[in-house]
């Protein structure tokens, strides 16, 4: 998830994150086949938001790593 | 259970979670008005029949709806128990869980046939939530050594699951997923979707906020806008403040004489308690009732959340938690208000290095100190609108220093005392509101302004006599003020000040906003001088050898010392330890005695 650019869109398909992170990220809505847009990038380039489930949610690169995503769906301008 | 009606089937998840352990749940759907912002319609009567517990809509910041929710709550607690109550929601977990549940059941509800909730506890156990065996610990007495055939059972069936395709984190991450499936379920036809062009406004305030090339000057510039309109506002309404309590002073020490108080008491009451209260209201009241209102503008706007999503990267460097900067923006009311607000962060590493440098931001009670410093040393001969923005400018300035002490210090932190890695960070950025103004500008002079007022009279007055008493009790020839600057002054003037500037931080431990006031009693007592405005003030500065590197090793030592004594009793609450609150105080000390003997010494040798 964490080389997806502003603008796309993903469906996740797992997670490899382990313990209080994977629950908190499940808890989210990142569980697989749920649709995943990353929006903003941060002025110094950590951590990007991602709108998932029609909330924008800041997420750090090293835990969006932990994030298998199938993508890019689609791109919007 | 409060959900947000904007983002209904995540909020879902967690009100599942809940109902599956309590069945008197009772779900507000709250910021239906933000909803309707959005042409987001939400069906509450069908959620309330697919829940089957009381379902109610609320826009709670238009107050509607709050006026139902004590007696609907009311009524689901004294609904009398019956053998048909309720029973908790049937969460339907994938097969392979189900089997596990119903193995598992019969041996807990041996155990505990008192509560009524097997099948929650099951399904918690199987989930492997260390924190809820902790619980059932505590709360039940139930531990792997009252109840060995359950925990032993337990170890069997993870055992059978671990040989399965997948293993145990399959099968807990299957059961995590049935909260989410079930959410999905239920909020079909419940939200329908709403306007994009909303959300389009958001993302396009977004990128301007956060973008690469525009989101740190913003930040800077609202800061800046922020720190003027307090200053130039605040002007005015001070000199007129101290005018009138000047004006009442005269009143009062005619009126005390003829009433045939004796002269030294009505000194006490005047010079020591009456003035130093009336110095603090009128310095401190105007900018903080300008300074808040606009502060917590920006808050109800959603723009804070923005702040911690563009400073992330650098608390990140420093091992600390980006929501730091949000303790941080709470710590501008209140140092101790925003060691309290440290509980957002949930690394137990990182909440107690934001606990430690929560005092590298300046409170309520150090701003105006700060602002009138500037005002009088540093600003020079600019007046006007060019005076105010430039005072501006270098409070922007002292506020960025602190930031960067506080990253420098956490950076230190995590390196020796709190070593470990950066855990996890997510943080929602919710969706712009238009701020209500009129309530905003009523709670804030409500909360924080007239706070202010309520402390001045509860410490500074208290502090007013202290300083009278010190000032006027003599050992030998000398007051036991003048014993205590004589004593610190070589200390001082290594830090570019003086021991009675020190003697003014040290006597105002009990609160910042007293340090001004204490200083300026403390050269009154030497010398004369009733009025207590700006130009006279700077000449009393003068008079006792102030220029401009002691403004600045002032302002330094303001923004690094250790935190006022409430702020040191809410690190105290919080962590549970002396050790840590001992800290607390030393790091901004060190780091302040540190600043200001370069700052100092440099000064000695250049100019």
């Amino acid at each position: 998830m964490d080389q997806m650019k502003p603008g796309q869109q993903a469906r996740v398909r797992c997670l490899r994150a382990c313990g209080g992170m994977r629950r908190r990220l499940q808890d989210l809505g990142l569980t697989p086949g749920n649709e995943v847009n990353c929006r903003l990038l941060s002025p110094l380039g950590d951590p990007v938001a991602y709108e998932i489930c029609g909330a924008l949610i800041a997420i750090r690169r090293k835990d969006a790593k932990t994030v298998e995503v199938d993508g890019p769906l689609c791109t919007d301008s | 259970m409060v959900c947000d009606a904007g983002c209904l089937q995540r909020n879902l998840n967690l009100v599942l979670q809940i109902m599956e352990a309590v069945p008197r749940t009772l779900v507000c759907v709250n910021l239906l008005d933000e909803a309707a912002k959005k042409h987001l319609q939400v069906d509450l009567d069908l959620l309330q029949r697919r829940l089957e517990v009381p379902v109610l809509g609320m826009a709670a910041r238009q107050g509607q709806g709050l006026e139902q929710l004590l007696p609907k709550l009311h009524q689901l607690l004294t609904a009398p128990v019956t053998d048909n109550a309720p029973a908790p929601f049937r969460i339907c977990y994938p097969a392979a869980a189900e089997a596990a549940i119903t193995r598992l059941q019969p041996v807990v509800t041996h155990y505990l046939a008192h509560a009524s909730n097997a099948r929650f506890v099951c399904a918690r156990l199987l989930d492997g939530d260390s924190s809820f065996s902790r619980a059932l610990t505590e709360q039940l007495g139930l531990s792997p050594a009252g109840a060995p055939e359950l925990f032993a059972l337990l170890a069997r069936i993870k055992a059978d699951i671990s040989q399965t395709p997948g293993g145990l984190e399959a099968f807990q991450d299957s059961m995590a997923a049935a909260f989410a499936q079930q959410a999905a379920v239920l909020c079909q036809g419940v939200t329908r979707p709403g306007d994009q062009r909303v959300a389009g406004r958001d993302r396009r305030l977004d990128w301007w906020f956060t973008s690469k090339w525009t989101g740190f000057p913003i930040m800077l510039l609202l800061l800046l806008l922020l720190f003027w309109l307090t200053i130039s506002g605040a002007n005015v309404p001070s000199q007129l403040l101290a005018q009138g309590f000047g004006w009442l002073e005269v009143r009062l020490a005619a009126g005390l004489s003829q009433l045939g108080v004796s002269a030294w008491l009505t000194d006490l009451l005047i010079h020591g308690v009456y003035n130093v209260m009336t110095w603090v209201i009128s310095v401190m009241l105007p900018p903080m009732a300008i300074f808040f209102p606009l502060f917590t503008l920006l808050e109800d706007y959603g723009y804070l959340p923005r702040v911690a999503f563009n400073l992330d990267r650098s608390f990140q460097k420093a091992k600390a938690c980006g929501k730091q900067a949000l303790t941080m923006c709470m710590g501008f009311g209140c140092n101790a208000a925003g060691v309290t607000g440290c509980r957002i962060i949930d690394s137990p590493r990182e909440r107690l290095i934001a606990i430690l440098t929560n005092n590298f931001v300046p409170c309520k009670g150090r701003f105006p100190t700060l602002i009138a410093l500037i005002t009088l040393f540093l600003i020079g001969s600019a007046s006007g609108w060019q005076g105010s923005l430039l005072g501006a400018s270098i409070l922007v300035a002292v506020i960025v220093l602190g930031v960067g002490m506080t990253l420098l210090a956490s950076r230190l932190l995590s390196g020796t005392l709190l070593q470990g890695v950066p855990s996890s960070f997510t943080l929602e950025l919710p969706p712009y509101r238009r701020p209500q103004f009129g309530r905003v500008i009523g709670r804030s002079i409500i909360d924080r302004t007239l706070k202010v007022l309520g402390r001045a009279v509860v410490v500074a007055a208290p502090a007013g006599l202290l300083i009278w008493i010190l000032a006027n009790v003599r050992l030998g020839s000398t007051t036991l003020l003048q014993h205590m600057t004589t004593l610190l002054d070589p200390l001082g003037h290594a830090l570019g000040m003086d021991g009675t500037i020190l003697s003014g931080f040290i006597l105002g431990f009990p609160a910042n906003e007293i340090v001004m006031p204490i200083i300026v009693m403390a050269y009154l007592a030497q010398g004369h001088l009733t009025e207590l405005n700006g130009p006279a003030l700077a000449q009393l500065f003068g008079q006792n050898g102030w220029t401009w590197v002691t403004a600045v090793c002032t302002i330094l030592f303001s923004l690094l010392h250790w935190p006022c004594a409430t702020a040191c009793l809410t690190v105290h609450k919080e962590t549970q330890s002396w050790k840590w609150t001992l800290l607390s105080f030393a790091l901004p000390t060190a780091f302040g005695l540190l600043a200001c003997f370069i700052v100092a010494s440099l000064a000695a040798l250049l100019v």
